[in-house]
This record gives C-alpha cells, structure tokens and sequence, in this order.
C-alpha cells in the first residue's frame, strides 16, 4: 500500500508544485524516489525528528503549500502529538499526516511500534479528518483526495506492502460516504483498513454458508458517514463490525451509539484489538489471533 | 537580501517603544492576564523586526514574515499592528473580552497573526517550513521569528535549529528573548547549562551574535550586517518588565496586570523616560 501511495502522490506532484513530502528517516519506498530525484526541492527529510516533521509540514502549509508528513504510523501521530493538535488541527491546515504500517501490521517489532488507539486519538482532535483505504485501488483514492482537498487535516491511515486488492467491483470510492464491496441483504459486514482481507474471507465463509453478505469499507472515519451505518443497521438482520484498533474510540463504539440513537433492532456484533498490550512476536496474522481476531473465531461468533 | 540597513533611525525607536509600551500599559487596566513583562522584555525587538527590517510589500515588493513564537509576548505585536492599522483600536480594546478577537496568545486568522503560537517550541519548526516554501517558490521572503528562554528547553526547538541550518535556509533570522527569566526562577540558576547559547548555535551551523536587546540600533544592525549564508540566531539580552523599575526581573509580571497605583506609577515612569 505504502508504494501505491508513493505513485499516487508522485502523479499529483507533477500536475501541483505545491505538494510537499516531509519523511521522517522513513520513505515510501517504490516511486518516491522519482519524486525525490525529480523535486528535491519538495522532498525533506527531516531524519528522526518527527516534531519537527509536523511543525516544517504546517510551516508549508500556512503558505500555501499541500505537505504530506510520513513515518510509521505510531511515529507520524503519537510523538509530535501536541504539533498535530496545535499546528495542524487548530490552525486547520491542509496537512495529510500520514501513517504507514498502522494496527499491529508491524507485528515483530513489539508494542513500540503498534498504534491500536490512533483512530481514537486522531479522532479526539477538533478538524481532524481520518481516512483508513482497505487496499491500495483504495490508497490510490484516499491519497488524490488528501492532495486536492483544503478542508484541513487529515490522518491517511494506510497499511505496508503486500495487501491484494479488495474493490475491484466495488462502488466508486466517495470521501465521507461507506464504499459497498458487495451488497447483500442478511448480513452486513463493517470494516475499513488492512483488516478488510479478513472481513472478505468471512464474508466469503458466510456466503458459501447461504447468507446473502454486504461488505463494507467505512473507509472514512471521521467525518463517519452516520447515516450510511444507520441505513446498514435498518436494511439488514445482522451487522458485523471488524476492525484493527482498541474497543475505544473506533468504528464499533461509534456504530453502536448510532444503533443505540436509532433504535436499531438487528444483532450488532463487534470484533477489535483488546485493550491491553499483547507481547506477541509472530506474523501479523499472529498477533491479531492473540487479540481474538481470527476468520475462524468471528465466525463461531456470529453463529 | 535587502533589510533596510543604514536606514533605522534610533531615536524614532525610543519615541515608539515607549508609545507601545504605554498602549500596553493602557489595556492593562481592563484585563488580568497581560504578559506584561513578556512583551516590555521583547518591545525593542518585535518593534525593529516591523518598523527597521520587514519589508511590508510596499509597491508591489517583497512581504517580509513575523511569526511570534514566543507567544505570550503578543501584546507588543498587537500595539504594533494596531499603529500600522492592520488591527483597529476597537479589536486592541476589545482584548481578551468575550466578544473581542484577541486572546493572550496569538490566533492564527486574526489580523497580521501568520501562526497560532502559545505552546512553547512550536515557532521555530513552522518559522522553518515558511522559509522553505517561500525558497521553493523562489521568493526573496525572510522570516523573522522571537523565541523565549523556556523555549530553548524545549527539545522541538533543536530540532528545528538543526533542520534550519542542515536544509541550507539562509531567509530565517531568529531571535531569543534573553531575559534569563521562568516561572520557577532565573535560567541562569536552574539550567546553568543552558549558556552558551551564541556557541550553540554557531556548533549547529548558524550565524549567531549576542546583542543587547533594549538597544534598537544594535539590534538592527545585528541583522543587518549578517553575512546572509546561514539562518541567524540574534541572542537578546533583555530584562523581563523592561522599563518599569516595579516590574524589571520580578516575575509575578509574567502574568498579572497592574493596579490602579501601580498604573499611575508606571505611566510617570514612562513619560519620565523620553
């Protein structure tokens, strides 16, 4: 995903020469190296200091400039916090801070390295905006949006490398608005980031199992579109929410106040990290089983 | 780069800081927080950064920037903006009042207000980003900023001292307000380490020079004699309540606003002055 958004940004730089790339000591990889070979000028590598990574990126921005900030995800949001609040969310600034590697994807490196709370944090901000693609078509989308839109702020939660494509039959992504993957009547699945591919497999499960399955990628997390979840808890029996961050602050206390507001009567089901610091060191597959995120468990489940 | 050199007049200087300082002095009597003694520190500076050095974009020119990192010295950049018209007297008056603009810190969308500031060590970073974009887009723009003593605790302003001189930006010149004054105590006594300060910016590859900073001619002519190669550091030694004898190195005046015979001494002090 992180290359896919290296192309996107690289196609947006050579049509604007506003948009600016601030790295902490972490590149995109893939065709960012074009974009730093082609406009020096616009790549700053500020090294290990990510305060100032926020601080230089709203600099830019209350110039006129279109900056991306980029480090991993825990580094990009967690240790300029103050910078993202202050710089960026009170001055409201077309700031896109992104995070790469976001969840527990880097699952060797220990609880350093995790963000299960960002959508939280993030969330807590006043104008901050959050996107979280499901795959890198998704990516591709959210980074066009994030590179021509000056509403503000915004925290583009992305994944690593290696994630399939998701949407390929989906609707048209639409900023603000729940993307259907499929659309179904039974069950409706919720879910938005890298943990999409698992929310697919259980749908597919679901499906062979008879069910008529929506999935759905909540891609945009704040501003969450309230209504799209509302219609999703009225039109179908069952809903499911997946996701890869804590109980607090995401997509699954949010859907169940808005079950709550409506007065839903479907069987609402949630699935996320726990609220505790897992010392796992296997695959990513590994640790999100350790947080009781598994195809097989969800499905046991939701029986 | 063009700044004004051999064009600051001295006494011209001295009959609007202590204007400033009595507007200041003025808004005082309607409010309890001020930073008086924050902003009496920087009142030489911030003045000879607007009236001797930025260039205002006068005949279509070159708009010169101020941002205020230090943010609770404000009330001096207010009385200057109010002098130049960019803020009128109503929204000086109107100063940290429920339906007024103006706050103790500076508020980005308010008049001549370029960032929102008031959480130390965050100034210097975005100073550094306005510099770049300004390069990039290959204007001949300065930024001028003023820091505080605390905000050189602060680990951020390191970072962005190195980014600044490792990035080549050469349209930065800072300034410290030096007036070795924090809440808890003179700099000097609880961070002793903190001095040098010219050293330590020379070592990360800044021009620097120590000025004293109720001087204006020296501190103009510390800008405008820099060499032009490398982001400036003027270290201003200052006196915190600058030129209200109650007030000067007494740092209950961080905050608190005179009373009505601390007003009236203050203002005779101040005619006494010119």
């Amino acid at each position: 995903m992180r290359n896919t958004f290296s192309e996107a940004l690289y196609d947006e730089a050579k049509k604007n020469p506003d948009i600016y790339i601030v790295v902490a000591d972490i590149s995109p990889g893939g065709t960012i190296a074009k974009f730093s070979t082609e406009y020096p000028e616009r790549f700053i590598n500020v090294g290990v200091a990510e305060q100032s990574m926020i601080g230089i990126a709203a600099g830019l921005a209350l110039r006129g400039c279109q900056p991306f900030a980029y480090t991993i995800a825990t580094f990009s949001l967690y240790r300029p916090f103050e910078m993202v609040r202050d710089d960026l969310c009170y001055q409201n600034l077309p700031v896109t801070v992104v995070g790469m590697g976001s969840g527990v994807i880097y699952s060797t490196l220990g609880g350093t390295h995790h963000t299960q709370e960002d959508i939280a944090v993030a969330g807590a901000i006043p104008n901050m905006q959050i996107i979280a693609p499901c795959d890198p078509a998704e990516c591709t989308e959210a980074t066009r949006h994030c590179a021509t839109q000056k509403v503000g702020p915004i925290y583009l939660r992305i994944g690593k490398t290696g994630e399939p494509n998701l949407t390929k039959d989906a609707e048209p992504w639409q900023f603000g608005k729940l993307r259907y993957l499929r659309r179904g009547s039974d069950v409706c699945i919720l879910s938005y980031g890298v943990i999409m591919k698992m929310a697919t497999q259980i749908a597919d499960s679901l499906a062979v199992g008879g069910k008529s399955v929506s999935l759905v990628s909540c891609h945009t997390l704040k501003p969450l579109d309230r209504e799209g979840i509302a219609q999703a808890l009225r039109t179908h029996k069952q809903v499911i929410v997946i996701e890869e961050h804590a109980p607090q602050g995401g997509l699954a206390p949010q859907t169940k106040q808005i079950a709550w507001d409506i007065k839903a009567t479907c069987r609402l089901d949630t699935f996320t990290l726990q609220d505790k610091f897992i010392h796992n060191y296997g695959s990513h597959d590994d640790l999100l089983a350790a947080h009781g995120l598994s195809p097989q468990r969800i499905l046991v489940a939701i029986a | 780069m063009a700044t004004g050199k051999n064009a600051f007049n001295a006494d011209a200087a001295k009959l609007r800081v202590n204007r400033y300082r009595k507007r200041i002095l003025e808004v005082s009597q309607q409010v309890q927080a001020l930073h008086i003694g924050s902003a009496y520190s920087c009142t030489e500076i911030v003045d000879v950064v607007y009236n001797g050095l930025m260039r205002h974009g006068e005949a279509g020119g070159t708009r010169d920037i101020f941002l205020m990192s230090k943010g609770h010295g404000c009330m001096i950049q207010y009385a200057i903006l109010e002098e130049r018209g960019t803020l009128t007297r109503a929204e000086m008056n109107g100063y940290c009042t429920p339906t007024g603009r103006l706050g103790c810190h500076p508020d980005h969308g308010n008049p001549g207000i370029e960032a929102a500031t008031g959480a130390l060590g965050h100034g210097l970073a975005m100073a550094v980003g306005m510099a770049l974009a300004e390069r990039g887009r290959k204007r001949d723009t300065i930024v001028y900023t003023v820091l505080s003593d605390g905000e050189l605790q602060e680990g951020s302003t390191w970072e962005a001292t190195l980014m600044a001189s490792s990035f080549g930006v050469k349209n930065l010149v800072a300034f410290v307000d030096n007036n070795d004054f924090q809440s808890l105590g003179r700099t000097s006594q609880t961070h002793p380490s903190f001095y040098p300060v010219v050293e330590k910016y020379l070592a990360f590859g800044w021009e620097s020079v120590e000025v004293d900073g109720h001087d204006s001619a020296a501190i103009h002519d510390a800008v405008a004699s820099r060499k032009g190669d490398k982001p400036l550091m003027v270290v201003a030694k200052t006196t915190k309540g600058k030129g209200i004898s109650y007030m000067e190195n007494v740092p209950i005046w961080h905050y608190r606003s005179p009373n009505k015979d601390e007003y009236q001494q203050a203002l005779k002090e101040l005619e006494a002055a010119l």
